[in-house]
């Protein structure tokens, strides 16, 4: 029987970090957890997946793999919990009105309007279903993603909660131009698109149950999931719907250029996942659309 | 000032000898040089400009007034080149590209323009002159390398000139806005304040401000970078040279 020995070089530097014999091998540096390692069989190719199996690869009795070091990594759920604590927390920073915001006589007062009440309500729970979801919904494909991601999507959205909520939460607000009759029916869509988005969570968080065939996402009883015939990625529909919402509920400008740039980055998303799902799919449904149904 | 010229090869991913990449089809390339050829009389037209002034004022003041018009027309007009990147003729970022592009329009437009007390500012005359220099040369290397013929002194200019232009462009370009700003802030220009209709906010003064701290992080990165690409493209042909 031949056992194939696997050598692996430093992507950069080409020395030998490792060699794996049948019987032992010599770490160089233990420090370089697992999730932190990519390895190539090309040096400036693609790292290759964890659950491929050496024997599959096309290599001969040696192998040899060229190391990259990803960076500090952090677990999906960690990652998340950080991006949705910020905008939770400094959102009630300045609805409080903590001092050194605002001037400092509306220091801990509170609006008038009670659509800046509302706006925090829907905005904190927003982040809540959001934080749940992470805790108990998604179960997450790969572990990690790297420290400078995690902190260049921290600051996108604790930033932008930050600038939305001074605005909303300003002594200087300007409610609503058609007053009651706008804020009520943007808290119904609101409500709507959020209870929507965490139906096609549940669903989709269902399909990953189910044993080896891959199968893609179909409408199910739930009203909310018949988005489904019309669009491959219904979860952003909703949450471009709930943004588009608040943004009515407050008429806020930033509130809607925070919408729009969510809008960009979803639909990207989306458009990757329908062209995905199509090319898995033989049977995939023509009628659907990426996000917005019959259009985009 | 570092996109790369059109028809630049690169080595294919994993080949063993670099391929040539497609590049643009013969009316693009036809199209393209027509556009550089335009590009470089048109920074022409405002060196000379700038030279017939000062041969006739005898001073460096004020020079800017002579020149504007042609500055404003072709700087504006380096915008299709943003055009030209997301079509596809010319292989560099979009991105990149409109992110040069668009600060050049910034300073023209939204600085020297709308403030007029700055236009009669020595500053401005620095950085129109390291513009127009380095615009002369990118232009023409473009215009060669099209058409590839692309003489060394060309090439041994563009990426040697901006060693003096860049650092002499960005501190005209940051005393010229620094110079800007009492007057902004005076007249509130750009500015929106609260409260209105759509609770929104903008202090153009305070924006100004983050823009000139934006140069720290930004200007080193596209200086070291155009350093690595001299030694890169002026490196070979020292390496050629010593082997013959």
């Amino acid at each position: 029987m031949c056992f194939p020995q696997v050598e692996v070089l430093d992507a950069k530097t080409r020395e030998q970090l490792c060699f794996l014999d049948k019987v032992c091998y010599h770490r160089t540096d233990p420090h370089w957890y697992p999730a932190r390692q990519a390895l190539k069989l090309d040096p400036r190719g693609k790292s290759l997946r964890d659950d491929e199996i050496l024997q599959n690869l096309p290599v001969g009795t040696t192998a040899t793999m060229y190391f990259r070091d990803l960076g500090p990594q952090l677990g999906w759920t960690m990652v998340f919990l950080a991006e949705y604590i910020g905008p939770l927390l400094t959102y009630l920073l300045f609805y409080f009105r903590v001092p050194y915001i605002y001037s400092h006589r509306y220091a801990f007062t509170s609006s008038p309007h009670p659509v800046v009440t509302l706006a925090c309500a829907c905005h904190t729970s927003h982040y809540i279903k959001r934080l749940v979801e992470t805790i108990f919904v998604h179960r997450f494909s790969h572990g990690t993603m790297p420290l400078r991601t995690i902190v260049r999507n921290c600051v996108y959205y604790w930033g932008f909660s930050a600038w939305l909520a001074y605005y909303i939460n300003h002594p200087l607000y300007t409610p609503p131009s058609y007053g009651e009759l706008q804020v009520n029916y943007a808290l119904a869509i609101f409500v709507i698109c959020e209870l929507g988005n965490f139906s096609i969570h549940l669903t989709l968080n269902n399909l990953r149950g189910e044993g080896e065939s891959r199968r893609f996402p179909v409408p199910t009883k739930n009203p909310f999931t018949w988005l489904f015939f019309f669009v491959s990625c219904p979860n952003y529909t909703y949450e471009v719907g709930a943004w588009v919402s608040f943004s009515i509920m407050t008429q806020c400008l930033p509130v809607a250029f925070y919408t729009l740039l969510g809008f960009i980055q979803m639909t990207i998303w989306a458009k990757g996942k329908h062209k995905a799902y199509n090319r898995e799919f033989k049977d995939y449904p023509s009628l659907r659309m990426a996000i917005i149904p019959l259009i985009l | 000032m570092s996109a790369a010229a059109p028809g630049t090869s690169k080595a294919a991913h994993g080949d063993v000898a670099p391929k040539k990449k497609k590049g643009p089809g013969a009316l693009a390339t036809a199209y393209l040089v027509i556009y550089n050829v335009v590009m470089t009389a048109g920074w022409l037209v405002i060196a000379v400009g700038l030279v017939r002034a000062y041969l006739a004022r005898g001073s460096y003041h004020g020079l800017y007034y002579s020149i504007e018009k042609p500055l404003k027309f072709f700087q504006t007009g380096a915008i299709l080149e943003i055009l030209h990147c997301a079509v596809g003729i010319v292989p560099s970022s979009v991105v990149l590209t409109g992110f040069q592009v668009m600060s050049r329009v910034f300073l023209t437009w939204a600085v020297t323009h709308s403030v007029r007390e700055v236009q009669s500012e020595d500053s401005v005359l620095l950085f129109v002159t390291a513009w127009t220099v380095t615009e002369i040369i990118r232009y023409s290397f473009y215009t060669f390398s099209l058409l590839n013929h692309l003489p060394y002194l060309i090439k041994w200019a563009r990426y040697t000139f901006f060693i003096v232009l860049y650092p002499m462009g960005v501190t005209g370009e940051l005393l010229t806005i620094y110079a800007a700003l009492p007057y902004v802030q005076k007249t509130g220009l750009y500015s929106v304040t609260l409260p209105n209709k759509y609770n929104f906010s903008f202090d153009y003064y305070t924006f100004l401000i983050l823009i000139m701290f934006s140069y720290i992080p930004l200007f080193p990165q596209l200086y070291f970078h155009m350093i690595r690409q001299r030694k890169k493209v002026l490196g070979h042909a020292e390496d050629y040279s010593k082997v013959e």
